[in-house]
């Protein structure tokens, strides 16, 4: 069985659907390294599961705490969160305008 | 003499019984850094000087004015008779991918590069409410995607203090460097598939994984939520011990932090290792390493001195009456890189879409037609090539015509991975074993720019390590020697859900046997010609 290989056009779709964009040089790399690590991980199709063999999401069984009460805690500093944005208006994150072409909001 | 030759046990005791200043043993650290670190990892490095390529540059921000008024903190409180901390005036480094307030938290990342965190992580506050003093912020790789530290956006990037021409180790390279070039005692590292444990290795300090649950991941920046786990790095397995301490514990604000009790780590090390299970796995004298076009799978072997130290380690452990259970069989291991290459990076591309230039970081400064424009672009700009491999990876293995060929079944084999360790460490079964004995890495510290790029190549830096991580154990690593070239061996001990204290046992117990050993007197390259000498 031969590895499974990313075409240029997959590769494409893909880098979409990341929202992504990238060089040329950026996507020949990426490219020749994504269809390496997809031949490394063949390896995974032809591994014989021994019968009633289940996923595990964490290695081992979650011992933590019970989950609390589905209750609205508010963050102490909210304002300290909105100053972290690159651009914010009172309570509100901001992005540009794309109505105006995508000048900064005034 | 000066406090950076003291262990942080030593310091802290010192500090409680008030026969040192918190004050001097901070100024002590900071001397060093400056003396040894050269400029701190930046996205516009500012000189080309030669002499930095000889520097550790293990920090990307060295947070002195915290850490003094932390340290002003445990003075006042030792002046009003209160207990200041486990960890009084220690200073300690934290790996950038902690949110600490008061410091930006890159992730080493240009996406982050003016993230001023509105919180602390909780790992990070235990350490300063035990009073250690945090010092700055290590250098890592890029969202630790990485095994060298040499994809940080923020260059020069960490140099191994034994050899600054070869790499630390990653991801959790500034804070293993930062260790070993006694810039200080501790370093809060994370790893998720090796990232505490290999730099460990390659820098000669002790590196501690604990079990997944163990460390809360609260105010850790994610890479694989159900793998990371934060941890410490220290000169010695007693002050590891400590700081794990101090860390240990259930986290409300971490749903899966364990509630498990936490037992007296310290106290435990004195117990020795008599009547001790320890085995040995041929499993894990080579490694299996795919061809890069064909897939097809050779077994290749790994340096020969890591072989022999295991081998060394085992027998001062059975002549301290530790029983050596030889020819364990870890059938599942040569499928951790496999296994991890498919789970860590589907949980990457998970945690990486929360960044888009709106909430918080970088934002792209072209103007854009529409939001999913912004979000690309900066994406495009913020993000280095190891977060967009990743980021693909996880989508193309995760979509839903390829998630019960890739996906589904790594997480399956994720569960024969922890049948191994289960069967070997089961009370009732052939082996029984307290502990497995098995080399850190595959070869000692490689030099830089060697491996970068090739991420195949670079991901099976961790084959000894992974699954540790798949299983949700706790491992921990040793210096175990030098090799040829003068470079440190690591050894590792593999355990049981929540039972640091066993492996830390071990650990200590082969550390004291052998702390008259002449390869312990060599010192680091980067201290040999520094100033303020250990």
């Amino acid at each position: 069985m031969t590895p499974d290989y990313i075409t240029p056009e997959l590769f494409a779709k893909l880098v979409t659907l990341a929202a992504l964009e990238l060089t040329p040089e950026e996507s020949e790399y990426l490219r020749t390294e994504l269809n390496h690590q997809l031949a490394a991980v063949k390896e995974l199709s032809e591994i014989k599961l021994a019968e009633g063999v289940q996923p595990s999401l964490h290695g081992l069984d979650c011992q933590g705490n019970p989950p609390r009460p589905d209750e609205w805690l508010p963050f102490p500093d909210s304002a300290a969160i909105l100053a972290l944005a690159p651009e914010s208006n009172g309570e509100y994150f901001r992005v540009p305008d794309f109505r105006r072409g995508g000048e900064e909001a005034k | 003499m000066s406090s950076i030759q003291l262990s942080a046990y030593q310091i802290a005791q010192k500090v409680r019984a008030g026969l040192l200043s918190p004050l001097e043993v901070l100024e002590d650290h900071l001397k060093q850094i400056a003396a040894v670190d050269g400029v701190p990892g930046s996205l516009e490095p500012k000189t080309s000087d030669p002499a930095e390529e000889s520097k550790v540059h293990a920090f990307i921000e060295v947070s002195a004015d915290l850490a003094r008024r932390q340290a002003e903190q445990v003075r006042a409180r030792l002046e009003r008779g209160e207990d200041p901390g486990l960890l009084a005036g220690v200073p300690v480094s934290i790996k950038d991918i902690f949110c600490v307030q008061g410091t930006t938290t890159t992730a080493a990342s240009r996406i982050l590069y003016n993230f001023r965190p509105p919180y602390t992580a909780t790992t990070v506050e235990r350490l300063a409410q035990a009073g250690a003093l945090i010092i700055g912020k290590t250098n890592l790789d890029e969202f630790t995607y990485g095994s060298s530290s040499e994809s940080s956006a923020f260059q020069p990037h960490p140099n191994n203090p034994w050899n600054t021409e070869r790499v630390t180790g990653g991801s959790s390279g500034g804070s293993a460097a930062s260790v070993a070039a006694r810039e200080v005692p501790l370093s809060l590292g994370t790893d998720t598939g090796g990232s505490i444990r290999q730099p460990a290795a390659f820098c000669g300090v002790v590196g501690l994984k604990p079990t997944y649950g163990r460390t809360s991941r609260y105010g850790l920046i994610a890479f694989g939520s159900s793998l990371d786990c934060p941890g410490p790095l220290a000169r010695d397995v007693r002050d590891a011990a400590l700081m794990l301490q101090v860390l240990a514990g259930a986290d409300p604000k971490d749903s899966t932090s364990a509630v498990a009790p936490v037992p007296d780590y310290l106290a435990a090390l004195e117990e020795g290792v008599r009547g001790m299970r320890i085995g040995i796995s041929p499993d894990y004298d080579h490694i299996t390493y795919p061809d890069t076009l064909t897939g097809e799978m050779s077994i290749q072997a790994i340096q020969p001195e890591m072989n022999t130290s295991v081998r060394a380690v085992a027998e001062v452990l059975a002549q301290l009456g530790a029983e050596i259970v030889e020819n364990v069989p870890m059938p599942n291991a040569r499928h951790g890189i496999p296994a991890y290459f498919v789970i860590s990076r589907v949980e990457a591309a998970s945690n990486l879409h929360r960044f888009d230039g709106v909430k918080y970081g970088y934002r792209a400064r072209k103007p854009a037609l529409d939001l999913s424009e912004l979000y690309r672009a900066t994406r495009a700009e913020g993000f280095g090539l190891q977060p967009k491999l990743r980021i693909l990876m996880g989508m193309y293995v995760s979509a839903a015509q390829h998630s019960a060929q890739y996906y589904q079944k790594a997480l399956r084999v994720r569960s024969m991975i922890r049948s191994d360790f289960e069967r070997a460490f089961d009370p009732n079964g052939a082996y029984r074993l307290d502990a497995l004995l098995t080399p850190t890495t595959p070869t000692t510290a490689f030099r830089r720019g060697e491996v970068m790029g090739d991420s195949v190549l670079m991901q099976y830096s961790d084959q000894m390590t992974v699954a540790g991580n798949h299983a949700g154990i706790p491992a921990v690593s040793i210096p175990a020697g030098l090799d040829p070239q003068g470079l440190p061996i690591g050894v590792q001990f593999f355990g049981m859900d929540f039972r640091e204290d066993i492996i830390l046992r071990a650990a200590y117990a082969y550390e004291q046997a052998t702390r008259d050993a002449e390869w312990r007197a060599v010192q680091p390259q980067a201290l040999r010609g520094s100033e303020v000498k250990a």
